[in-house]
């Protein structure tokens, strides 16, 4: 039976690992500014792409990763500044209809670029290479995401609690306003906002292509949605909310597009019914039926009315 | 400042105007540029714009006109498919060429229908394609056909009785080939199992434990180029022992890219094998390497895609149906298209009186040399 049931959670606790890289970045600029920001998928993509087409330049590996990441917090930076500030007192309807205008920018901005083709993913030494554990065969990366993303949310959770730039944070996702009055640049809080969002999703990007190695315009648009819906499942604006709602849908999606084999090994079905054509369909079941129960996700904070 | 640059804008737009002067007929080219199947429909593209270069007239009656390719980018979306057909229909083309994907290619045909549009397909093999209309033509085998034949090879060449099949959801060229495998395979005897995914999926190692779980001696996956080479990546990364088959669509370079260096077995059924016609070979090659965009769109390469071969055949078609129409008006092209043969590259096409399917008997089987990273010819294969 566990034999049976673990590859499947393997890769489910992976994927987990690589949505929840990419929910932090949703979950912390909402936390802030109140903002979905719907751009945050397609930079995930554009980090894949910039690997593909640095790694072809011929730069070696440590320079090419620490430049992608560099390249990728520079995005998001430049996103926000040219985006969303000049927005900052518009209604939120605006900025958001923005993040839809940047996302559509940047997909056909690499659309044009690849001409609609897709981009192999470089191979990265060892976290490429194949693995044997318990007899299941995977990669290397499926091993070290989980464990890298737990790794890079301690690190995160530390900034936030116990750096000066980590307390503006608290203090202007508590309230925008007074904060800026007690003298914070909320500004400078707001890119360091998005340049980690951004890096975070650049780590991602390294993860996820490495395990699915094709790269095209569209390519964020999935995991992105998935990751909103894990930020949205765990609360919106809690970071171990986001992480946590990250691997519950990364395993539970996973095992079932195993369940029809797992019933089947198990001797309790006998035929197949087709079951993991639905698992798409539970995610988004799912996130519906959060929002019903519990509106403001599984660590989601009371909203108080002010008054 | 402004009104120069308005004036620039107003004598822009007359140029076409002047350009109309000549004689020309338009014909239109339907196909992806982008989307999951962008790098198959380029391919296709570039077929015709090679013959489009070997032979860029055709005489209609006495008077010679220039032929201008009309491009449309379907996007490989069934909902972007009719806009970019109306926009054919708008340039007022006298044939359509395309597409490559079957969906798209039915999501276009009421509007080339209504404006009494004939529409020559190329390698779309779903049969919903042309059945029941009068306008849509093709030249390229079946689905029913193409998945007996892949179906007897698995069972009787290869000699596996377990096969698992993994489709797009809602895509009508992976359920339909998927559908009449299934069918065959199990009249055969053997057993079929299978999983759909969704749009936009790109995590297969489910699947693919799926089938190894499964024990399946080979993998029936007819799916995009975009899909197929994640699944080759996962398969290999996996140690999957089982044999990939898969249809028409994976006859491309980036699939050859995916597969090179890994130990899977990936077997394709297509309409064109590489040496089939040494001086249409010859010739793409060299138009290939003279020019740079041709070359990206080929994938970087100069390996023939079968569809690119189906490409040039289809413009050489659409060439002697206006010849035989004698008019560049479409509704006459529509009716000189039912008794129209050519002799092409990829063999003799003659449509057959019914729904204007292409009469094919053969598909050719190719397999991936891992270690070179070229097709390999590995049999003519019928249905029986």
């Amino acid at each position: 039976m566990l034999k049976t049931v673990l590859p499947y959670l393997l890769t489910g606790i992976a994927v987990g690992g690589q949505y929840a890289l990419i929910a932090i970045g949703y979950t912390m600029v909402y936390g802030i500014l109140r903002l979905i920001n719907f751009a945050h998928g397609d930079v995930f993509m554009v980090a894949g792409i910039l690997m593909v087409y640095i790694m072809a330049s011929g730069l070696p590996l440590y320079v090419s990763i620490p430049l992608v990441l560099l390249l990728t917090a520079a995005i998001g930076f430049v996103i926000e500044r040219i985006a969303y500030k000049p927005l900052r007192s518009a209604p939120r309807m605006s900025i958001m209809i923005s993040a839809i205008g940047v996302s559509y920018t940047l997909q056909n901005l690499v659309l044009y670029i690849t001409g609609g083709l897709n981009q192999f993913y470089p191979k990265i030494p060892f976290i490429s290479d194949s693995v044997a554990i318990f007899g299941v065969n995977t990669k290397m990366v499926t091993l070290i995401t989980p464990v890298l993303t737990i790794v890079l949310v301690v690190a995160l959770v530390l900034l936030i609690n116990k750096t000066k730039i980590g307390m503006a944070m608290r203090a202007v996702s508590k309230d925008f306003e007074t904060s800026q009055l007690m003298g914070i640049k909320i500004n400078n809080v707001i890119s360091v906002t998005f340049i980690i969002g951004s890096f975070l999703a650049g780590v991602g990007s390294i993860l996820y292509f490495t395990s699915y190695n094709t790269v095209i315009q569209t390519s964020g648009a999935m995991p992105g949605l998935k990751a909103f819906v894990a930020a949205v499942f765990g609360g919106i604006g809690s970071i171990p909310g986001a992480v946590v709602g990250a691997f519950i849908i990364g395993i539970c999606e996973n095992l079932i597009k195993g369940l029809d084999i797992i019933l089947f090994k198990a001797g309790i079905t006998t035929t197949s019914y087709g079951l993991a054509t639905f698992s798409d369909a539970f995610t988004f079941a799912l996130l519906i039926i959060i929002l019903i129960v519990k509106p403001t996700g599984l660590f989601g904070e009371k909203i108080t009315d002010k008054v | 400042m402004k009104k120069i640059l308005a004036i620039i804008l107003a004598v822009m737009m007359l140029i076409p105007s002047f350009a109309m002067a000549e004689n020309i007929v338009k014909i239109g080219v339907f196909e992806p540029a982008s989307g999951d199947s962008g790098a198959g429909g380029k391919q296709e593209i570039l077929g015709m714009q090679y013959a489009n270069k070997v032979q860029p007239t055709v005489m209609i009656g006495d008077t010679e006109y220039t032929v201008q390719l009309v491009y449309a980018d379907n996007a490989s979306s069934t909902d972007k498919a009719p806009s970019a057909a109306s926009e054919l229909v708008n340039q007022g083309v006298s044939v359509v060429l395309g597409s490559y994907g079957s969906g798209v290619s039915i999501a276009g045909s009421p509007l080339f229908a209504e404006a009494g549009i004939p529409a020559i397909g190329v390698s779309c093999t779903n049969p919903q394609v042309t059945a029941g209309n009068t306008h849509y033509f093709r030249i390229c085998f079946l689905d029913p056909f193409q998945g007996t034949v892949l179906a007897n090879y698995a069972y009787k060449t290869m000699g596996i009785t377990n096969a698992y099949t993994l489709g797009e959801l809602g895509n009508d060229y992976d359920q339909g080939l998927i559908k009449y495998f299934t069918e065959a395979f199990t009249a055969l005897g053997g057993t079929v199992m299978g999983d759909n995914f969704p749009n936009g999926t790109a995590d297969f190692t489910p699947y693919i434990t799926n089938a190894q779980m499964y024990g399946a001696g080979v993998v029936f996956a007819p799916c995009s180029i975009s899909y197929a080479t994640l699944i080759i990546n996962q398969a290999a990364g996996q140690n999957a022992e089982f044999a990939l088959l898969a249809g028409d669509t994976w006859d491309s370079n980036k699939v050859l890219e995916a597969a090179t260096g890994t130990n899977l077995n990936i077997l394709i059924s297509t309409f064109y094998q590489e040496g089939g016609n040494v001086e249409f070979d010859e010739g793409f090659k060299a138009w290939l390497n003279a020019d740079a965009e041709a070359m990206t769109n080929n994938g970087g390469n100069d390996i023939i895609a079968a569809v690119s071969a189906m490409g040039y055949d289809a413009y050489f078609v659409a060439l002697e149906a206006l010849k035989a129409a004698g008019s560049t008006d479409s509704k006459a092209v529509n009716e000189a298209l039912w008794t129209t043969t050519y002799e092409g590259v990829s063999g003799a096409i003659a449509f057959e009186a019914t729904n204007g399917d292409a009469v094919r008997d053969t598909a050719y089987i190719k397999t991936v040399d891992t270690a070179t990273g070229a097709w390999q010819f590995v049999a003519v294969q019928g249905t029986n």
